[in-house]
C-alpha cells in the first residue's frame, strides 16, 4: 500500500531529470558539445581584448604576449581553439536555415540558398580580417 | 507458431506502489501492428488493468504518444517489427507528471497552449456583408506547417528545456502561436509576443532540435522558435530605435 496515495488526492509519480541527461540520445550530446565550443568562442573574444590591451600599453607588454603565444603549449591549445570555433561556426551557420525564412517576390528562398548566403558572407568576413591583418590593404 | 516480441510495459499503481515498476507480457508481432495494437492486446487478453489513452489509431488525434524503446512516439504510428530486436520497452511521456501506468497529465501543456491565444485576432471585425478574408495559396503556405500540430505533446518530451525550466512556454505552443502570427487574417501578433518574448517564451529555447525531430507531423517547432527570436529581435530594435512609432 502506499501510504501517500488518498482517493481523491492520488500521489502523481514526476521523474526527476538527470544531471547527465545529455548522454542520453546523441542528439542531446551533439547539442551540448556545440554549446561547449562557445565558450572557445568566449575564450577567442576575451584574447582579442588582451592583445589590444597590450598593444595600447607599448611595446614591452606587446613583446611578452607575442612570446607567450609562441609558446609551444600555447600554439597547441590555440590549435585545439581553432577546431572548436570552426566547429561552433560550422553547426552555427548550418542551423541558420532554420531561423531565417526569405521571401522574395513572394516565393520562399530554398534553404540551400540561405546558407550558401550565409557561407559566403562568412568567406568575405574572413577575407576581409585575414587583408586587414596581414596588410595587404596597405 | 506465430512470432512473438516481449513487450515491456511501466506501471504505476499510485493506490499500491511508491515507484513504478514494469510488467513483462508476451504479444503475436504481427507484420500490420503497431505498438498501440499490442498494447490492445495486453489490454483484451492479458491485463484489464493496463492503463493508456488512445482514440484513432491514425495518427491524427495525438493522444497516443508514450515513450518506446526511450523515443516519444505516436503508438499508433510506430510498427512492431520495424523496433530493434529484443523487448520493447514503453513508457509514459518523459516530462509529464505519470497519473496512472501509460497515463500522464497534460494539463500543464494545455494551459500554455492556451496562453498564446492560439486563434485569430482581429482589431476589428468587418461585418459579414463584406464577406470571407480571402487568402492567396502563399498566404496560406506562410503558416500551412506549423497548422499541422496535432499537439501530441512528443515534443515536449523530446526537450530537455522543458523539464529543467517548467515555466517554458514549450515548442507545440510556439508554433501554434506562429501558426495564427504569420496567418494573414491574424492581427494579434503584439498580443502573442507578450508571451512569446517574454522570459518564458522563446529564449529559453536553446536549440537542441529535438522537438522538430521527433514531430510525427513534421512541424518544426524548433524552427518556429527561431525565427520569432529574429522577429523579437527586430521589435526589440524598433522598439528602442523608433520608440514614437513601434511601441
Amino acid at each position: 500500500m502506499n501510504a501517500r496515495h488518498t482517493t481523491f488526492h492520488p500521489k502523481w509519480h514526476r521523474e526527476r531529470m538527470p544531471i547527465f541527461w545529455w548522454l542520453r540520445k546523441w542528439n542531446y550530446t551533439k547539442f551540448i558539445t556545440r554549446e561547449l565550443t562557445s565558450l572557445a568562442v568566449a575564450y577567442t573574444a576575451l584574447l582579442l581584448v588582451v592583445e589590444i590591451a597590450c598593444a595600447a600599453r607599448g611595446e614591452g607588454p606587446w613583446s611578452r604576449l607575442e612570446a607567450w603565444l609562441r609558446s609551444p603549449a600555447v600554439l597547441v591549445f590555440h590549435g585545439i581553439v581553432l577546431l572548436f570555433l570552426l566547429v561552433h561556426s560550422v553547426t552555427w551557420l548550418n542551423l541558420a536555415p532554420r531561423a531565417v525564412s526569405v521571401r522574395l517576390a513572394g516565393r520562399h528562398v530554398p534553404d540551400s540558398l540561405v546558407l550558401a548566403g550565409h557561407y559566403v558572407a562568412w568567406l568575405l568576413a574572413s577575407a576581409l580580417v585575414w587583408w586587414v591583418l596581414t596588410g595587404t590593404g596597405r | 507458431m506465430a512470432a512473438t516480441v516481449t513487450l515491456e510495459v511501466q506501471r504505476y499503481r499510485p493506490e499500491t506502489e511508491a515507484e513504478p515498476t514494469w510488467d513483462r507480457f508476451e504479444v503475436p508481432c504481427r507484420p500490420e501492428w503497431m505498438v498501440l495494437d499490442a498494447l490492445n492486446y495486453v489490454k483484451e487478453r492479458l491485463d484489464g488493468t493496463l492503463s493508456y489513452r488512445w482514440a484513432c489509431r491514425m495518427g491524427v488525434c495525438g493522444s497516443c504518444g508514450m515513450t518506446v524503446n526511450d523515443e516519444p512516439v505516436l503508438t499508433c504510428a510506430t510498427y512492431l517489427q520495424d523496433l530493434p530486436r529484443g523487448p520493447v520497452r514503453v513508457a509514459p511521456l518523459a516530462h509529464f507528471p505519470v497519473i496512472r501506468d501509460l497515463v500522464v497529465d497534460v494539463t500543464d501543456f494545455v494551459a500554455k497552449l492556451a496562453r498564446v491565444k492560439p486563434w485569430i485576432i482581429r482589431k476589428q471585425e468587418k461585418p459579414l456583408s463584406e464577406g470571407e478574408h480571402i487568402q492567396t495559396p502563399e498566404e496560406l503556405e506562410a503558416y500551412k506547417q506549423f497548422s499541422m500540430c496535432i499537439n501530441c505533446a512528443l515534443c515536449y518530451a523530446a526537450c530537455p528545456i522543458y523539464p529543467l525550466e517548467p515555466e517554458f512556454v514549450g515548442p507545440a505552443a510556439i508554433a501554434l502561436a506562429q501558426r495564427y502570427n504569420l496567418d494573414s487574417r491574424d492581427q494579434g501578433a503584439r498580443e502573442r509576443g507578450e508571451v512569446l518574448s517574454s522570459q518564458d517564451g522563446v529564449w529559453c529555447c536553446t536549440f537542441v532540435g529535438e522537438c522538430s525531430v521527433v514531430c510525427p507531423k513534421h512541424v518544426d517547432p524548433a524552427g518556429a522558435i527561431q525565427r520569432y527570436k529574429v522577429t523579437s529581435t527586430i521589435e526589440w530594435f524598433k522598439s528602442v530605435l523608433l520608440p514614437w512609432g513601434k511601441r
